[in-house]
C-alpha cells in the first residue's frame, strides 16, 4: 500500500534540497565562467609582435583545454556582437524609410558573399587599430565569425520586424509607449524565437570560420592565434594523426557541450515569447534551464538588475514615443528622397570608378574575366555536389523524416554533423588524395560537400516528418506504389524544404570552395583550378586586387544564382506546393 | 441629424469630411472612406454598424489617430491629431495583448509608457484588475486564459490609463456566445456606475442587436466606398430587454438600413452594371443552396434576423448570401424579409443538371462579372483567356485581395454552373460547351424578343 501514497515527508525533503543543491550549482557555475574569463583575458592582451608573432602553435595535448576555451570565447565574443549589431542594423531597416532602401538590398548581397575571402583584407585593419597586443589579430578572427554569423540572425530580426502583428502595433502606439520600450516589450520579445533559432544555426556555421581564421595568411606572413583551428592546423603541418583525432574529440565535446548548456536551454526558454495560442506538439525541454528554474538565483540577479532597467527607462524616455507622425510634409520629404538617392547613387558610382581604377592598376580588368572562367569550374563543382547529395541524402532524410522513432535518434546526430567545422577533416581526405593519387579537382567536391551536404539532410528531415498523417494513410489506402508514392506525396511535400537546404549548402559550398581548392598535409600541397583557390592564392601572396575580384565575382554568381534559380523554385514551392 | 442632447454635450473627438484612399495594384486609387463626419460626445456610446468593407474599422482607426485620412481633419478636444490618440484607448478584436507578459504586466504596460511610478503602477493595475473580475488571475500569461478572460485583461488594460474615450474594435465576436453576453452585462453596469471615468464609448460592430444592445447612437455604414447612410439614435431606457417590441423594431429597422440600398449606390446602380460597380457578395454556390433551403423550408418566407438567431449567425456571415441571392433574384428582400422568388424555387427543386442550367443562366444574366468573363471568353481565339487579364480588369476597382476574392467567387459560381473550367496551374479559364449552347439559347431569345 505504501507505494500509492508518493507524497511522503522525505519527497518533501528532497524537493528543498533539490532547490539547494540547484542553487549550489548555479553558482559554481556562474564563479568557474568568471573564472575562465579572467584566466583566458591574460593571453588576450599579451604583448604582441608583428614581426616575432608565432606562424604555429604547440600541439602539446596539455595545451588542448586552453586552446578549446580560447577558440569558444571568440565563438561567444562574436554572437554577442552580432546581437547588437542585429539590433541596431535590422531596427534602422525597419524603422527609417530612407535608410531601409540602402540596408536591405546591402543585407541581401551581404549573405551570399564569401567570408573568407575578406578575412585578409580586415586583418590589416585590425593590425592598425590596436597596434602592440595581439588584440588586433583576435579582433580579426572574431570578426570573420561575426560576418559569417551575422547576416542570417539580422534578416530574421528584420523579418519579425515587419511581420508584427498590426494589432499589437496599434496596441503598443495607443498606449503611448516609448521607443525604448517598445523595443524591449514588443520588438525584441516578438523577434527571440526567430533571432534564437537564426543564431543557433550561425553559430554551427560558424566554427567553420572560426578554424579557418585562427590561422591568417597575408602578405606571405602567417599569423596563428592559440585555438583548437590552430592546433589542428599545426598537427596537419606536423603530420601528427593522432593530435588530429584528439582535436576532433575535443571539437565533439564541445559542439555537444555548447548545445547542452547554452542552445538547448535558450531555445526552451525562447518558448514563452511564442505569439498565439499554438503550443508546440513537441515541447523544448532543457535539464540546464530546469536547473535554473529551480534555482532562486535568476530571480534574485533579476530583482537586482531592476532599478538599471528602471532607470534606463528614464533615461532613454527623451529619445520619444514610438509613434508615427500622421502628417508629413509631401514636397519635403520627396526632395530629402531626391537628396538623398542622388547622395546615395553618386557614393557607389563613385566607389565603383575607383575600384575599377584599383583593380586596372594593379593587376588589370581582365582578371574578371579569368575568375569568372574560373567561376564557371567552381560552380560545376557546385553543382555536382549538389546533385549527388541530393541523389544520396533526400532518400535517406525521408526516411528519417518518416519515422518519428528515427528522427528522435538522429535529428541530434544530424545537428551535431552539421555544425562540426568540415575542415577538421580537410587533413584526412588530403591524405587520402595524396595516397590515392586523385586530383583536387575531383576530390574538392568531395571537400566541399563534408560541409555542405548536411543542410540537404536537416531540411529534408523536417519536410518529411511535417507531412500530415493522413496523406500517408490516404497513399496506403490508394495502394499507390513506391514511385507514384514519391510522385504525388513525398516530392512534392519535401520540396520547398530542399530549396530551403539546397540554398544553404550552396552558399556554404562556394564559401568552403577557398578553403577545399588549397589544401595541404606536411609540406605537401594540392591545388585545385577553380575562383575559390584563385582567392586562396592572391590572399597568401597579399594581392588585394586580385582579392578583390575573387570576391567580387564570387559574390555576383552567388547572388546571382539566388536571384534566377532559388528564389523562383521557392516562389513555385510556396504557392503551388504548400501544405497548409 | 444628431442625437438632440448631443448639440448640449462637450464634443471629445471630431472627425470632419475624413475621406481615406490607399493606392491600389495598379495605381489607381481606392476608396475605403468618403467624406465621413462624425463626433463623439461625452456621456454617449456611439455604435459604428456596417458591413465587412463599410470601412467603419478605418474609421475608428482614423479616430485613434493610428492612421492618416487622406483629407480631412480628426480633433481630440479641439486639437488636430498628428499621432496616437491621447485620450483614447483600444479593446480588440484579437485582444492584442502581449503573450511574454503576465496579466499583471499587461495591464501596467500604459501605466509605465505614461511614465507613472512602480509602487503607484502597482496599485492602479491591481485595482483595474479586481474591477474587471480578474483576481487571482495577475501572474498568469494570456495563452493561459479563455477568450473571455484575455478580453478582461484587454477591458483592464485600457480601463487602467482612464481614458475620455474607450475605443471597442469589435471586442465580442472572437468570443462564444454566452462569454460575450456575459461581457456587455459587465460593461454596461460599468458604464452605469457614477464614478466611471470614461466619458465616452465608441464600439465597432457587424452585430445589430449588440449595437442596439449597447449604443445611444448608431452610425449604419455604407460600403464601397464607406459613408455614413444613416444615423439612428436608440433612446431605450436601460438595462434594455431583448424580447421587447421596442427593441426589436430597432433591430428591425437596422436591418432595414443595412440590407437597403442607399441613395449613393442607387445612383451607381443606375448606369449598367458591370463587375466594378456591382462586386459579387462572397458567397459560395453551397452557402446560397442551403439559404435558398432554408428559406423554402420556412414557407418561402422568413424574417432575416430570426433566422440569423435561430442559426446563430452574425449578420457579416448571412448578409453576403442574402445579398448574393437577392443578386441572382433567387429571393427578394423587403424590410428584413426574405421571399423565395419562382425562379428560386425552381432552382432548388430542380434535379442536380437541371439546377446547373438554371444556375448558369441566372449566373449569365445577373452576375456582371460571370458574364464578362463569358463574354470575354467567347470573343476569344479557342475560348480560353488568362485569368491575369481578368485580374488587371478588376484590379482598377478592387484592391489586391478584392481582386483575387471576386475572381475566386466568379470562377466558383461558373465551374458549378459549368460556364467555364479553370485550370489552377496554367492560370487559364476555358469556355465550356454549356457556356456556348446557353449563350446561342439567350441570342435566339433576344432576336425573339426583339422581332
Amino acid at each position: 500500500m505504501a507505494s500509492l501514497r508518493p507524497f511522503t515527508s522525505q519527497d518533501a525533503s528532497l524537493r528543498t534540497r533539490s532547490h539547494f543543491l540547484a542553487d549550489a550549482l548555479v553558482l559554481v557555475a556562474v564563479a568557474v565562467i568568471f573564472w575562465l574569463l579572467i584566466r583566458l583575458s591574460y593571453g588576450i592582451t599579451e604583448p604582441f609582435d608583428q614581426v616575432s608573432a608565432p606562424s604555429t602553435v604547440s600541439t602539446d595535448p596539455a595545451n588542448l583545454p586552453y586552446y578549446a576555451a580560447r577558440s569558444l570565447l571568440r565563438m561567444f565574443a562574436a554572437l554577442a556582437v552580432s546581437t547588437i549589431f542585429t539590433f541596431v542594423y535590422a531596427t534602422a531597416a525597419a524603422r527609417l524609410r530612407r535608410a531601409e532602401k540602402v540596408l536591405l538590398p546591402a543585407l541581401d548581397v551581404l549573405q551570399s558573399v564569401p567570408v573568407l575571402g575578406f578575412l585578409s583584407i580586415t586583418l590589416s585593419v585590425w593590425l592598425l587599430l590596436f597596434p602592440g597586443t595581439a588584440l588586433g589579430v583576435e579582433f580579426a578572427s572574431i570578426f570573420a565569425i561575426f560576418t559569417s554569423q551575422v547576416w542570417n540572425m539580422t534578416f530574421a530580426f528584420y523579418q519579425s520586424l515587419i511581420t508584427q502583428p498590426r494589432d499589437l502595433d496599434e496596441a503598443a502606439r495607443l498606449l503611448r509607449l516609448t521607443k525604448w520600450q517598445r523595443f524591449w516589450k514588443l520588438d525584441v520579445p516578438y523577434g527571440t524565437i526567430p533571432l534564437v533559432w537564426n543564431g543557433m544555426m550561425s553559430f554551427g556555421g560558424g566554427w567553420f570560420f572560426l578554424i579557418a581564421s585562427e590561422v591568417i595568411s597575408v602578405n606571405n606572413r602567417v599569423y596563428a592565434l592559440p585555438g583548437i583551428g590552430s592546433y589542428v592546423a599545426a598537427a596537419s603541418q606536423n603530420e601528427e594523426i593522432g593530435r588530429l583525432l584528439l582535436a576532433i574529440a575535443v571539437m565533439i565535446v564541445m559542439v555537444i557541450g555548447v548545445n547542452f548548456f547554452f542552445w538547448r536551454p535558450l531555445t526552451a526558454w525562447a518558448e514563452r515569447f511564442r505569439a498565439g495560442d499554438t503550443v508546440t506538439v513537441e515541447q523544448q525541454r532543457s535539464v540546464v534551464l530546469d536547473l535554473l528554474r529551480r534555482s532562486v538565483i535568476p530571480a534574485i540577479v533579476t530583482r537586482a538588475l531592476r532599478p538599471v532597467g528602471a532607470g534606463l527607462e528614464r533615461v532613454t524616455r527623451p529619445l520619444g514615443r514610438a509613434d508615427r507622425p500622421l502628417r508629413v510634409n509631401q514636397a519635403r520629404r520627396r526632395a530629402g528622397d531626391v537628396a538623398f538617392a542622388v547622395i546615395v547613387c553618386g557614393l557607389i558610382a563613385f566607389g565603383l570608378v575607383r575600384m575599377l581604377a584599383y583593380v586596372n592598376d594593379h593587376t588589370g580588368l581582365e582578371q574578371f574575366a579569368v575568375a569568372a572562367g574560373l567561376g564557371m569550374i567552381t560552380f560545376t563543382r557546385v553543382l555536382v555536389l549538389l546533385i549527388v547529395g541530393t541523389l544520396i541524402w533526400v532518400p535517406i532524410g525521408v526516411w528519417i523524416g518518416l519515422s518519428p522513432k528515427v528522427t528522435r535518434f538522429a535529428q541530434p546526430i544530424v545537428q551535431v554533423l552539421a555544425s562540426f567545422p568540415a575542415n577538421f577533416l580537410f587533413p584526412f581526405v588530403t591524405l587520402l588524395l595524396l595516397q590515392t593519387g586523385i586530383s583536387l579537382n575531383i576530390g574538392g567536391i568531395f571537400l566541399m560537400a563534408l560541409g555542405a551536404q548536411w543542410y540537404i539532410l536537416f531540411n529534408v528531415i523536417a519536410g518529411a516528418a511535417a507531412i500530415p498523417n493522413d496523406l500517408r494513410e490516404a497513399a496506403i489506402n490508394l495502394r499507390l506504389n513506391r514511385a507514384q508514392t514519391w510522385r504525388y506525396l513525398y516530392g512534392p511535400a519535401i520540396f520547398a524544404s530542399w530549396v530551403t537546404g539546397g540554398i544553404t549548402a550552396a552558399g556554404g559550398a562556394w564559401n568552403a570552395s577557398i578553403v577545399a581548392e588549397i589544401v595541404s598535409y606536411g609540406d605537401q600541397t594540392l591545388t585545385a583550378t577553380g575562383l575559390g583557390a584563385y582567392i586562396a592564392q592572391s590572399t597568401a601572396e597579399g594581392d588585394f586586387a586580385r582579392t578583390l575580384v575573387g570576391v567580387t565575382v564570387m559574390s555576383i554568381f552567388v547572388v546571382g544564382l539566388n536571384r534566377l534559380l532559388w528564389r523562383r523554385l521557392y516562389g513555385y514551392a510556396e504557392r503551388r506546393l504548400s501544405l497548409t | 441629424m444628431a442625437a438632440p442632447t448631443a448639440q448640449t454635450r462637450t464634443a471629445l473627438i471630431e472627425a470632419e469630411h475624413v475621406s481615406k484612399s490607399f493606392p491600389s495594384a495598379d495605381g489607381s486609387t481606392l476608396h475605403v472612406l468618403d467624406d465621413v463626419t462624425v463626433t463623439l460626445h461625452e456621456g454617449e456610446v456611439v455604435a459604428l454598424l456596417g458591413k465587412s468593407g463599410s470601412g467603419k474599422s478605418t474609421l475608428l482607426r482614423t479616430l485613434a489617430g493610428l492612421i492618416a485620412p487622406t483629407s480631412g481633419d480628426v480633433r481630440y478636444r479641439g486639437k488636430a491629431l498628428n499621432g496616437a490618440n491621447p485620450g483614447a484607448a483600444m479593446v480588440f478584436q484579437s485582444f492584442a495583448l502581449m503573450p511574454w507578459l503576465t496579466v499583471q504586466d499587461n495591464v501596467e504596460l500604459g501605466l509605465r509608457a505614461a511614465g507613472v511610478p512602480e509602487k503607484e503602477r502597482h496599485q492602479l493595475a491591481l485595482e483595474a484588475i479586481d474591477q474587471i473580475g480578474l483576481d487571482g488571475f495577475e501572474t498568469a500569461y494570456p495563452r493561459e486564459l479563455s477568450g473571455g478572460m484575455r478580453q478582461r485583461v484587454g477591458f483592464a488594460r485600457a480601463l487602467v490609463l482612464q481614458p475620455d474615450v474607450l475605443m471597442m474594435d469589435e471586442p465580442f465576436s472572437a468570443l462564444d456566445v454566452l462569454t460575450s453576453e456575459n461581457l456587455r452585462g459587465e460593461l454596461i453596469s460599468l458604464w452605469a456606475r457614477p464614478d466611471f471615468p470614461t466619458k465616452c464609448i465608441c464600439i465597432v460592430t457587424h452585430n445589430i442587436e449588440e449595437a442596439v444592445l449597447l449604443a445611444d447612437r448608431v452610425l449604419v455604414l455604407g460600403s464601397n466606398p464607406g459613408h455614413i447612410k444613416a444615423e439612428v439614435p436608440i433612446l431605450l431606457p436601460r438595462p434594455r430587454d431583448r424580447r421587447s417590441p421596442t427593441f426589436e423594431a430597432a433591430v428591425d429597422r437596422l436591418y432595414a438600413i443595412l440590407t437597403g440600398r442607399d441613395e449613393k449606390s442607387a445612383a451607381e446602380r443606375a448606369a449598367t452594371p458591370g463587375p466594378l460597380t456591382h462586386p459579387l457578395p462572397d458567397a459560395s454556390v453551397g452557402g446560397l443552396a442551403g439559404l435558398v433551403e432554408i428559406v423554402y423550408a420556412h414557407g418561402g418566407q422568413a424574417d432575416l434576423p430570426d433566422l440569423a438567431d435561430e442559426l446563430s449567425f452574425q449578420v457579416d456571415d448571412l448578409l453576403p448570401l442574402v445579398d448574393a441571392a437577392q443578386m441572382l433574384g433567387l429571393l427578394e428582400v423587403e424590410g428584413a424579409q426574405a421571399f423565395l422568388t419562382e425562379t428560386g424555387r425552381s432552382w432548388y427543386t430542380a434535379d442536380i443538371l437541371r439546377s446547373k442550367e438554371v444556375f448558369a443562366t441566372l449566373a449569365v444574366e445577373h452576375a456582371p462579372l460571370v458574364a464578362t468573363i463569358v463574354k470575354a471568353l467567347q470573343n476569344s481565339d479557342g475560348g480560353a483567356l488568362r485569368d491575369d487579364f481578368f485580374r488587371d480588369l478588376l484590379r482598377r476597382g478592387y484592391n489586391a485581395e478584392d481582386t483575387e476574392k471576386q475572381l475566386d467567387i466568379a470562377i466558383d459560381w461558373g465551374r458549378y454552373g459549368e460556364l467555364f473550367d479553370y485550370d489552377a496551374n496554367t492560370g487559364e479559364l476555358v469556355l465550356s460547351e454549356v457556356a456556348a449552347a446557353l449563350t446561342a439559347m439567350l441570342i435566339e431569345r433576344d432576336a425573339d424578343s426583339g422581332s
